[in-house]
């Protein structure tokens, strides 16, 4: 895995401070949002937890700087309300987040059933997270636990069936 | 109670009537007695006490030699009906031999107390003090002296000193009271003496002033040949130092017309200094500095607020959202001061306050503001750590090239 290029922003000491200024602080959190998708797609990660405090998205060693578990919720809260991220527990401590919205990946691992011809057959979850069909995919690599909301999303749609067999899953396509 | 005597209601030579009071009823000790509903009149050497008209048809009453009365104090009755009453309690000496008979001779309280439906008025319990203070009684007055019946006795200054010297020399608490009362009226006169002096000193300051004022005119006069440094300084020191007539409120009738014209002179005083200093100046520095000029006439926090207040050019008054406020001159602004600090800023990457306040040499709540001003137009932005905050240049809104 090659090394993740921090931009410029990280060695910014202002940038761990939540700005007053109102519009810079909105920029302040788009830059913010963006580094977390995008480092958290380099490492392949879904989840994150507020308090980690040695996690090197929320502290820069080197500068000696580091988000305030707060600013950390704003950001996240922010990423929620672009669909990016969502909170697993009630005290909003944990969290999901991901690349592309739950509506994206849907979309994706439908038109790539409907390209492979797939639609009326049952595939495994690993199938399409991990299998070799998959690879040069957007959503190959996918958190099952994501992929499993993603595949719950399509459902309510009416595009597939969830099957539950000896506590892991299958789903069928229509 | 046995120091009444019954004794017809005339007023003696040299006596006259001080005070009168109705309603009153007479305790032996702390027993009522049947002299109820009574009047009570007090002479410059006696007090009577007779039913409703008796005194007028000067019939025999119940009369009381002030000297026998030590001392008077206050008891406060309280009752459902009537409310809080105030009543005197009399503190008396043993009777002396020669008494007339009166009523109760058996009795052997020591004090009588005096009391009525209402209370005793305050008017009247003062005027017994200060008779019984006045001891009328133990004056020997010239009958040539006296005059009318019911008229004030009249005494000559000496007589005056002599009862005035008599008092100082008592003893016990009345002595002392006096005493204390003697030196704090001598203290207030010495405090008028000295108020005297300082009202001469005050002249006197003004016509420095206006020398101070003349020499200033004639160096500035020679503004072209200015050749060494003391005169340079003697005159920095003039013009810094120098008000001339300074405004007071004694000449103004108005507050408001008293705040415009000591806004215009604080304006005219204040303008050189304000340009020095980048524009600013926090309110305190502007208090300390004008009433270093003004020397005497020392102005109040309040009315310096309330002049600059009334200010309307070319400086104002200027209350930052942090509460902080400054005089503020018209020409600067914030769009310039927050480039001019920004400008600081990208010179040396990042300034704490304290580093802004030595570099324009401001106070530090100065510096302060003048950073969060740039912060609020976006040109600055924060960075706060453990190692304090410090400012940056917004690159988070405009990245370098």
């Amino acid at each position: 895995m090659t090394d993740f290029q921090w931009p410029w922003e990280y060695t910014f000491p202002p940038f761990f401070t939540l700005q007053p200024h109102e519009e810079t602080r909105q920029q302040q959190l788009n830059v913010w949002s963006e580094l977390f998708l995008k480092y958290l797609k380099h490492l392949n990660k879904f989840t994150v937890n507020i308090n980690e405090g040695s996690f090197p998205l929320y502290y820069n060693e080197s500068l000696n700087r580091r988000l305030s578990p707060s600013m950390i919720l704003q950001i996240l809260q922010k990423l929620q309300s672009t669909g990016h991220a969502q909170p697993l527990d009630k005290k909003r401590q944990e969290w999901q987040v991901y690349w592309h919205t739950l509506e994206e990946y849907g979309n994706m691992i439908y038109d790539w059933i409907q390209e492979t011809g797939q639609t009326g057959s049952v595939c495994t979850l690993y199938e399409i997270a991990n299998g070799e069909s998959t690879e040069d995919k957007e959503f190959h690599g996918i958190d099952e636990n994501v992929l499993v909301n993603v595949l719950r999303l399509l459902e309510d749609k009416g595009r597939c069936e969830l099957i539950e067999m000896d506590g892991s899953y299958g789903v069928k396509f229509f | 109670m046995n120091r009444f005597e019954y004794i017809p209601a005339r007023l003696n030579e040299n006596e006259s009537f001080v005070s009168k009071e109705s309603q009153i009823k007479l305790y032996d000790g702390d027993q009522k007695t049947q002299f109820e509903e009574g009047e009570l009149v007090l002479t410059t050497h006696r007090m009577f006490w007779g039913r409703p008209g008796e005194i007028a048809r000067a019939a025999v009453c119940l009369c009381l030699n002030l000297k026998y009365i030590v001392s008077v104090s206050e008891e406060q009755a309280s009752n459902f009906v009537f409310g809080r009453k105030t009543r005197l309690i009399l503190h008396l000496r043993p009777a002396a031999a020669d008494k007339q008979p009166g009523p109760l001779d058996n009795s052997n309280n020591s004090f009588i107390k005096l009391s009525g439906k209402h209370g005793v008025l305050p008017e009247f319990a003062n005027a017994l003090r200060e008779t019984l203070q006045a001891r009328i009684w133990n004056v020997q007055i010239p009958s040539t002296q006296t005059g009318l019946n019911g008229g004030e006795p009249q005494e000559t200054p000496q007589d005056r000193a002599a009862r005035e010297a008599k008092l100082r020399m008592r003893t016990g608490i009345g002595g002392i009271e006096k005493a204390i009362e003697q030196k704090t009226k001598e203290t207030e006169e010495n405090i008028a003496l000295a108020f005297q002096d300082l009202r001469v000193l005050m002249a006197m300051a003004k016509d420095m002033v206006s020398i101070a004022r003349v020499i200033s005119d004639k160096i500035r006069s020679q503004k072209g040949e200015i050749s060494n440094d003391e005169t340079v300084r003697f005159k920095s020191y003039l013009l810094s130092l120098g008000i001339d007539d300074p405004v007071t409120r004694d000449g103004y009738s108005s507050d408001s017309a008293y705040y415009k014209s000591l806004a215009g002179q604080l304006c005219e005083m204040l303008l050189d200094p304000l340009e020095e200093a980048g524009g600013m100046m926090s309110l305190a520095d502007v208090y300390c500095r004008v009433n270093r000029a003004r020397g005497l006439e020392l102005l109040s926090p309040e009315d310096l607020l309330q002049a600059c207040r009334c200010m309307e050019g070319p400086m104002k008054l200027r209350t930052f959202p942090s509460g902080a406020m400054v005089l503020q001159l018209d020409s600067q602004d914030d769009e310039l001061t927050a480039n001019d600090t920004l400008s600081l800023v990208q010179e040396s990457n990042s300034l704490a306050v304290e580093e802004l306040a030595k570099a324009r040499n401001i106070s530090l709540i100065l510096a302060k503001e003048r950073l969060l001003t740039a912060e609020r137009l976006g040109k600055l932005c924060r960075d706060e750590s453990l190692e304090g905050l410090r400012f940056y240049p917004n690159f988070i809104l405009e990245p370098p090239a």
